[in-house]
């Protein structure tokens, strides 16, 4: 649909990736770990591997949690813009085709010391 | 049913009105909460100047009601002489 | 000799019609048209603007007269409340977060209003319609003006009311209510009607005045229920009209109707996300509660917004679309806020805190089916890092939905342990959305909402993502008005002043 208007309506996207000076958004969620109030937004390069990226700023974000230090990140389910996506740990966030703005969220089944059962 | 209200704040000058209401209105319930009244009422609640001048012994205009009403809920038909709250039955 | 004849007093009716009706004219010299160049582009049909009738006939010279008197009621009461240290009269300082997020977010909001009824009194031809906008245009201003007054008095003695006005602009929760009122100034005068006047007024700021200030009056803070109320007794009006103007439209034309019901489910998911925050204010912030949220939205939400819709289903219109999503959300809301508020409290202009066990066990019997099961377990996991002195910051940032620009901090509506995840391309765009109804509101208008304003993205956008130079361009003093409630400098000073008023040492 279009926005009601006198004439012709074009919005301008606030925050296309060119305006983030070389890096890129990405967003990170841990499913049934809501310790955390919501997915963590992440300003990386996309030259960032993905294992910089989890062994860096994820890491440390998740360490609050209970069951963080129980997590085995070769076991870790993940998927990409809600579909199940392998990620390669060695290659960047741009050959790993992690794009602007992409919601990634991790599962680690058996983990769930503060969630209730669903 | 549903359920009309108003309610007024609770001070000097709207004790007289409640008293009122309650009189024109048997199935009125009266809540009192802090600072305030809300008066809750099946599908109509009418209030009348005559009955509120009654209780004030002075003349009353309906339109004071505006200094210490805090919400109503209901449609409203004003008239000289009285406003009433209700829902279409 | 002359009698001095004593002139018939007129009748409510009739000085309507003569203080309305009486004071438009038809232009000549140039065409309808012309003059109300904004009242057809939005497909309302509109066939006599007379059937406008405001129910509670009141007229410019009484609404002068009442205001005054408002007015009067209200400045007496300030100052009472200035010269007998009314600032110490509060239950805790806790629930000067309350006021803070208050003044900071929804101020502002009644100063946004003032515009948008301005303007539309202007676009409307009907007469009626002008004289109503006219009052509401300066009842809004009047609400956005003591309400500043009266919170200034806390702003000689507290922190984080210093700067409110860089809040409004800049700080990240704020830009919530401001982007609310962006877009419903930014759309059409009918449909600012139904934003403003109707989703707001009538079904939603009971839910944000009544229980909130009944809850002001029971922690002590006259300053606060006075403006509550006096803006509230406006507010009435303001429902009137809302609910008037929505039968208007629905009475002059059967196609105005699926329009109309479009406008009613986007707004009301609009304003429900936005009245969230008080979901946390009345469960959490205030340190002597009336009411729950949940039992609020029984009175409010259920009883009488549900009476409402029944009375316009003879119209043909329904209960908004989000109406059971926003059922099945009020258990969970007030405690995925304040867990998400203390979390980043280190980029909020208020305090927030740990709830102590009489406040969980007070949520527990609140809110049997939710709070132990899902947010009782948070808590105390929190509690256990603050006590091992490693208390819980996220610096992770946040998700923001596109629409609402809240935090994602919402769950699915059947299953409150997984995060709500929605996301959507538009011309090779990522966006992402708290809930279907956001997600729908962006789908029906894409055009309006990749536009938005997003303060998280913005962060790293503007300042490379530093924190630091972040709270000095929002005016944020580090270690005065962010952070927790328990060691800060309102805390000490509230303990110390009480103490201090309380006894001659």
């Amino acid at each position: 649909m279009t926005v009601a208007a006198i004439k012709e309506y074009v919005g301008v996207p606030r925050d296309r990736v060119e305006n983030f000076n070389g890096k890129q958004l990405v967003y990170v969620s841990w499913d049934h770990h809501l310790l955390f109030a919501a997915p963590f937004l992440l300003c990386l390069a996309p030259q960032t591997s993905f294992r910089e990226l989890v062994e860096g700023p994820l890491t440390a974000l998740v360490q609050p949690d209970p069951d963080s230090a129980a997590i085995d990140w070769t076991k870790v389910e993940w998927l990409k813009s809600n579909q199940p996506w392998m990620p390669d740990f060695e290659r960047s966030l741009a050959d790993n085709g992690i794009g602007h703005k992409d919601q990634i969220r991790m599962r680690t089944p058996g983990l769930a010391s503060l969630s209730a059962a669903a | 049913m549903s359920t009309v209200f108003i309610a007024l704040q609770a001070n000097e000058e709207t004790r007289p009105i409640i008293e009122a209401i309650e009189i024109d209105n048997p199935l009125a319930v009266v809540n009192r909460q802090p600072a305030m009244v809300k008066i809750d009422a099946p599908n109509r609640l009418v209030i009348r100047k005559e009955t509120i001048e009654e209780q004030i012994g002075r003349e009353f205009d309906l339109q004071e009601l505006h200094i210490n009403l805090i919400t109503l809920g209901g449609n409203v038909t004003e008239d000289d002489d009285s406003l009433t709250l209700s829902w279409a039955e | 000799m002359d009698m001095k004849v004593a002139k018939k007093k007129l009748g409510l009716k009739e000085k309507y019609r003569l203080m309305t009706r009486d004071l438009g004219w038809e232009p000549t010299y140039r065409a309808k048209d012309e003059v109300f160049p904004y009242v057809n582009y939005e497909g309302i049909k509109v066939h006599d603007w007379d059937k406008w009738e405001d129910p509670f006939r009141l007229t410019m010279d009484s609404y002068w007269k009442y205001q005054a008197e408002k007015e009067r009621k209200f400045y007496a009461i300030i100052d009472a409340h200035a010269q007998n240290n009314g600032h110490l009269n509060i239950t805790d300082a806790r629930y000067l977060s309350a006021l803070k997020i208050f003044l900071q977010a929804i101020s502002p909001g009644e100063y946004a209003a003032h515009k948008g009824f301005a303007r539309v009194g202007r676009e409307f031809p009907g007469v009626g319609t002008q004289v109503a906008c006219q009052m509401q245009a300066i009842d809004e201003i009047r609400h956005a003006q003591t309400q500043i007054h009266a919170l200034s008095n806390y702003n000689k003695y507290y922190d984080g009311f210093h700067a409110f006005a860089d809040a409004r602009d800049r700080i990240w929760y704020t830009s919530v209510a401001r982007s609310f009122f962006d877009d419903a100034m930014s759309a059409g005068p009918f449909e600012f009607m139904i934003a403003i006047g109707f989703s707001f007024e009538y079904v939603l700021t009971n839910l944000l005045f009544v229980p909130f200030m009944s809850g002001a009056a029971y922690n002590g803070d006259m300053a606060t229920v006075t403006f509550g109320f006096s803006a509230q007794s406006d507010e009435a009006r303001h429902m009137t009209l809302g609910l008037e103007c929505i039968k208007f439209m629905l009475e002059q034309d059967p196609d105005n109707l699926p329009i109309v019901q479009g406008w009613l489910d986007k707004w009301f998911w609009r304003g429900f996300r936005v009245l969230g925050l008080v979901s946390t204010m009345m469960d959490y912030m205030l340190p002597k509660r009336v009411m729950s949220w949940r039992e609020a939205w029984e009175i409010y939400g259920v009883e009488n917004g549900g009476a409402l819709f029944k009375d316009l289903a003879r119209y043909g219109i329904r209960p908004p679309k989000g109406w059971d999503d926003a059922e099945k959300a009020i258990d969970h809301m007030s405690h995925q806020f304040m867990l998400g508020l203390y979390q980043w409290s280190f980029g909020t202009s208020f305090h927030s805190w740990i709830p102590s066990d009489e406040d969980m066990d007070w949520l527990s019997a609140k809110y049997p089916t939710t709070f132990d099961k899902y947010y009782r377990p948070r808590w105390d996991h929190i509690r256990k890092l603050a006590a091992a002195g490693t208390p819980f910051k996220n610096f992770g940032l946040a998700k923001l939905c596109q629409t609402c620009q809240l935090p994602v901090v919402f769950t699915e509506p059947d299953d409150a342990t997984m995060s709500c995840h929605r996301e959507t391309e538009y011309k090779g765009e990522k966006y992402h959305f708290c809930s279907d109804g956001c997600q729908h509101i962006f789908d029906n208008e894409p055009e309006k909402y990749v536009q938005a304003w997003l303060p998280m993205p913005s962060l790293f956008q503007e300042l490379d993502g530093d924190i630091g130079a972040w709270m000095n361009w929002v005016s944020l003093r580090d270690g005065e008005d962010n952070g927790d409630y328990s060691g800060s400098r309102d805390q000490r000073n509230f303990d110390q002043w009480r103490g201090m008023a309380t006894s001659n040492t």
